[in-house]
Order: C-alpha cells, then sequence, then structure tokens
C-alpha cells in the first residue's frame, strides 16, 4: 500500500482528498470518524495506534487528532476532525485500538473532549476533583488550586 | 464495566477476590505508580493503572516558554533519557520552521543519543534486576555493576556539558557544546569497558535458570496486542516487528550509520530483555562510527539571541519524532507564528508502553507483576509529563 494507492481510495471510499504532510493528512466530520478509523485499520492496514490528541482553536472548537501507522507500508494516516464551537462531544476509537483508551482519557482529562462510548471515560492525569481543563486556551496559567478537601 | 476493569477467569478455582494495592510509593515503581490488582489467592485478575503522580503539565508549559527556554525544561519529561527528550522538542521546533542544523551538531546529538541509550539500558538492566530480588544471587548485584557502568557515561556527560542528569544540551538550530579536548579519547575507553561487562552481565543473567523462569513465557505481548496499543520501542522489537525511528524515518543522519535493529518474536520479558542487550552493543558501535566520521563545522545554525523571545517560528504544524531508549519520543508542535508553540503535544514512549499492562498482568503471580512492569521499563516523568 503506496501513499498514492492509499490516497486513491480514500478519494473513492469518501470524496476527500488527502493532504501530503510527511504521511497522508485526512479531515473528517466527526460522522464519519469512527468509520474512517476502521476503514485506515481494515483497508489501509494502519494497525499501529500512534496517539490522539486534540488543539482547541479557542472560538472555532476544538480539532482532534489521530495518528495511526501501518508499519509494512510504511504509511501514516493523521486523522482530524473539527468539533464546532462548544460541542465536546466525540465519537471513541476504543473498539478499535486498545491504545485509544488512555489516549482518549488524556484527551479527556486535559481539554473535556468526551469521547462517546468509551467504556471508562474519567482522569487520567489530574486527580478525580480537579476542576477545569488545563489545556484549554481559557484556564489561566495561574489558575488557583480548589482548596484542600 | 470498562474493558480494562473485566475481571479474567485465571487458575484459582475459589471465588474469593481480594482488592491489593500496590504503590505508589512500592520501590519497583521507580517513581510514583500505584496498581490496583485484583487477586485470586495469587493470580492477578485485574489490574487498574493509577498514574499522574508525578504529572506537571508539560504541554501547558511547553506553551507557555519560548523556543529558547523549553528544551532544557524538555529534558525532565524523560529525566533518564534526557537527550532524547531535548532532541524531540528541538526536531518538532526545526521540522516546523525549517531550520538547518550543522552536520558537526547532528553527529554530536547521535553521539549523545547513543550514550544515553546505554546510560538508560544500563539502569533499566539493574533495576529489574534488583526489582526481582533474590533469586539473581544476592539482590542488588547486578545493580551495583550497571550503576559502575552508568556513572562512567554520566561522567563523560558531566565532561561535556557540565551536567549529569539534565543537560540543556540541545538549542533550536543546533546543540550548545563542542567536545571538550581529548574527550573523544575518553568515550571510546568507557565504551570499551562496558563492552566488556556486558558480556559479563550477560554471563550472570543468561545461565541463571531463575533468571530465565522469571522472565521466559512471562509477560507476553503479541503482535497485534502490540500495534494496536500502540507500544514501541525494545518492546516492539521484542513482539516481532522491526519498528525504530531511526530506521522508518531517519533523523540527525542517521542514514549514515550502520548497524541493526535487533528483534525477538517470543514477546516475553525475556525477549525484551534480549533486544536491550543487543541494542547496548549497537549503540556503542553507533559512537564510535560518530567519533570516527565527526566532521568538522560550526555547532549551530543561529546566532545567539539576547532575549528569551527572540525565535520565532512561521505558522505552521508537524510532529518529529526519535528513538529514544524507551521508544518512539514524538513532539507535535503546532505554530501561530509567536515566540512560544500554540500547542505543543508530548508523545511519550513510556505513557504507550505502559498503556500495555492491563493486558499483560492478568493471568500472572504477584511476583511476576514487578518482573512484568521491570521489563516495560517505564519512567514515570514520561507517563506523566
Amino acid at each position: 500500500m503506496t501513499a498514492a494507492d492509499a490516497s486513491a481510495l480514500i478519494r473513492e471510499r469518501f470524496g476527500i482528498d488527502a493532504v501530503a504532510d510527511g504521511g497522508l493528512g485526512v479531515t473528517l466530520p466527526s460522522q464519519r470518524w469512527e468509520e474512517f478509523a476502521r476503514f485506515a485499520r481494515d483497508e489501509l492496514g494502519c494497525r499501529y495506534f500512534n496517539w490522539l490528541s486534540a488543539v482547541d482553536w479557542k472560538d472555532q472548537g476544538f480539532e482532534v487528532l489521530c495518528r495511526v501507522e501501518n508499519l509494512d507500508a510504511p504509511l501514516v494516516v493523521t486523522m482530524r476532525t473539527r468539533l464546532p464551537a462548544g460541542e465536546t462531544r466525540c465519537p471513541t476509537l476504543t473498539g478499535l485500538y486498545q491504545g485509544a483508551d488512555w489516549m482518549e482519557r488524556e484527551c479527556f482529562d486535559m481539554f473535556g473532549v468526551v469521547f462517546e462510548g468509551h467504556p471508562d471515560l474519567r482522569r487520567i492525569l489530574l486527580s478525580d476533583d480537579w476542576e477545569g481543563y488545563p489545556l484549554r486556551k481559557d484556564y489561566a496559567v495561574d489558575t488557583p488550586l480548589a482548596p484542600y478537601r | 464495566m470498562p474493558e480494562t476493569r473485566q475481571v479474567v477467569e485465571v487458575g484459582y478455582g475459589g471465588n474469593e477476590r481480594l482488592m491489593m494495592n500496590m504503590g505508589p510509593q512500592h520501590p519497583s515503581s521507580h517513581g510514583v505508580f500505584r496498581m490496583i490488582l485484583t487477586l485470586e489467592g495469587e493470580t492477578v485478575v485485574a489490574v487498574d493503572a493509577v498514574i499522574g503522580y508525578l504529572h506537571r503539565c508539560h504541554e501547558k508549559l511547553g506553551e507557555t516558554l519560548t523556543y529558547v527556554q523549553y528544551p532544557s525544561i524538555a529534558s525532565k519529561t524523560d529525566y533518564v533519557a534526557a537527550m532524547t527528550a531535548e532532541l524531540a522538542y528541538v526536531s518538532a521546533v526545526e521540522k516546523v520552521a525549517k531550520f538547518e542544523v550543522p552536520r558537526r551538531a547532528q553527529y554530536l546529538r547521535v553521539i549523545a543519543a547513543e550514550l544515553q541509550r546505554i546510560a538508560s539500558h544500563c539502569l533499566w538492566l539493574g533495576t529489574w534486576c534488583m526489582d526481582m530480588g533474590g533469586a539473581l544471587g544476592g539482590g542488588a548485584t547486578v545493580f551495583l555493576y550497571c550503576i559502575r557502568e552508568r556513572e562512567m557515561v554520566l561522567d563523560r556527560f558531566e565532561e561535556l556539558t557540565g551536567a549529569r542528569l539534565l543537560y540543556g544540551f540541545h538549542q533550536v538550530g543546533g546543540i550548545r557544546y563542542d567536545v571538550p579536548a581529548g574527550w573523544d579519547k575518553k568515550v571510546r575507553e568507557t565504551l570499551d569497558v562496558i563492552e566488556a561487562r556486558l558480556d559479563e552481565y550477560e554471563a550472570m543473567l543468561d545461565a541463571n535458570a531463575f533468571f530465565r523462569v522469571r522472565t521466559q513465557g512471562v509477560g507476553v505481548i503479541s503482535r497485534e496486542l502490540a500495534q494496536a496499543v500502540g507500544v514501541s520501542g525494545p518492546l516492539i522489537r521484542g513482539s516481532g516487528i522491526g519498528y525504530d525511528v531511526r530506521r522508518a524515518e531517519p533523523y540527525s543522519s542517521y542514514e549514515d550509520f550502520d548497524f541493526l535493529v535487533p528483534v525477538e518474536t517470543a514477546g516475553d520479558c525475556y525477549a525484551r530483555y534480549r533486544v536491550r542487550m543487543v541494542e547496548f552493543r549497537q549503540s556503542i558501535r553507533i559512537v564510535r562510527q560518530g567519533l570516527d566520521g565527526l566532521p568538522e563545522g560550526p555547532i549551530s545554525s543561529r546566532p545567539g539571541v539576547k532575549s528569551v523571545g527572540q525565535v520565532r517560528v512561521p505558522k505552521g504544524e508537524g510532529y518529529a519524532r526519535v528513538e529514544g531508549a524507551r521508544g518512539e519520543v514524538g513532539c507535535y508542535l503546532v505554530s501561530d507564528g509567536g515566540p512560544k508553540p500554540y500547542r505543543l503535544k508530548w508523545r511519550g514512549a513510556s505513557f504507550s508502553n505502559l498503556a500495555v499492562l492491563p493486558y499483560i498482568v492478568p493471568g500472572h503471580k504477584v511476583a511476576d507483576v514487578v518482573a512484568i512492569m521491570g521489563s516495560v521499563d517505564p519512567v514515570f516523568g514520561e507517563v506523566d509529563r
């Protein structure tokens, strides 16, 4: 599976032009997030789950990114989806990749993105009673700690 | 019920379950890490891994510190392999900004990274053998030997950078220190000593029946699981996949170097041990090649700055990765054109490697938990970031 083959297949199945960014970059609506990940895993052979994270674009909403790889090809696919402003829900990939479990929990912990269908969505790095989501742009660096309870 | 907490029925016939807390101050956690084990007799049936005790929100720190300030802080993510942590960050900045790095700096980065791998693996081997305790001929024996060798590498780093743990060696566009006079001779002597001592370690361990019993067939990671979880480094290479960032996407002149990427297929603790023992020798080989072929020239492509905000990166984004001692260490960086990143994501190798624990520990005895965790070689600064 070369990048050109993968790119053609993506265009045929999803009607999206993949951007060459060292690998392939694909921007999807969140409704097709899981469908595309399944396609990438099963048909593009991207069985390696590298990482998942988000970027807070302030009033333009969150962007969720996920990087998966086909280690044999080699082929790298970076999936992106933009959640509309105020929207925090995104489908989970835990049904496809076990690695998505902790990565999505971290993303939830830091950004408050709620991965719908995640079996165990709780904070992972911060304590359970932490208030706010530190990597959001509106979270001040000097936010005082909540008083000791 | 979440999959990670699902109870797997194995071994013990009784239905009595015991929840046992392991950590966060357990000596084998090599940091601060808590596991909530569900036991049936002595057999672990479920693990809930609790991390975050060392969390400093490096990603937020990265957004608040400039490109000049952050590299020395980056070394605190993985403090056992600080050189490669710094390298991951500066590589990401250089990739997004399209900064050139002089060849001499590239070679010295390779030398530093490989020496760091040797030092890091020394610590891994020593602590792992100490965790497995008395079965290996007196607890701390291998540990003390390994620390003795690690000290020699740290002495070389001290001569190079003035620091022994957190170096601040890299900067965006190159490195900060050139080699002192006579350094290469000392490095070669160090490598000769370590190379000979590796044979001693192997003689102590490979011929030790207890060591083999405690590691062979224990903590098996299958090829499929390794990929689905996203483990990297010695873990994935111990599971039959020859994935190494130095080969998959050569950076910093690694394409000039001749080395082997060891692969083992068993996927157990012993396979990971074998992979790392070969990596020791390959790292020694790479450092020697680097010293032999060290080009002349400048060590940084940009002039010094008078204030910390003077390095700016054009608008853009990119992901750069390096092969650290524990696997793929990467930084995803988004720049808005200012002196600080808009967003910095750390892909810590230890985080992804540790995420495999809930899938491989159930079914083993409590004593094996320590052996498995040691074979994963997590550094909690990098897990929690």
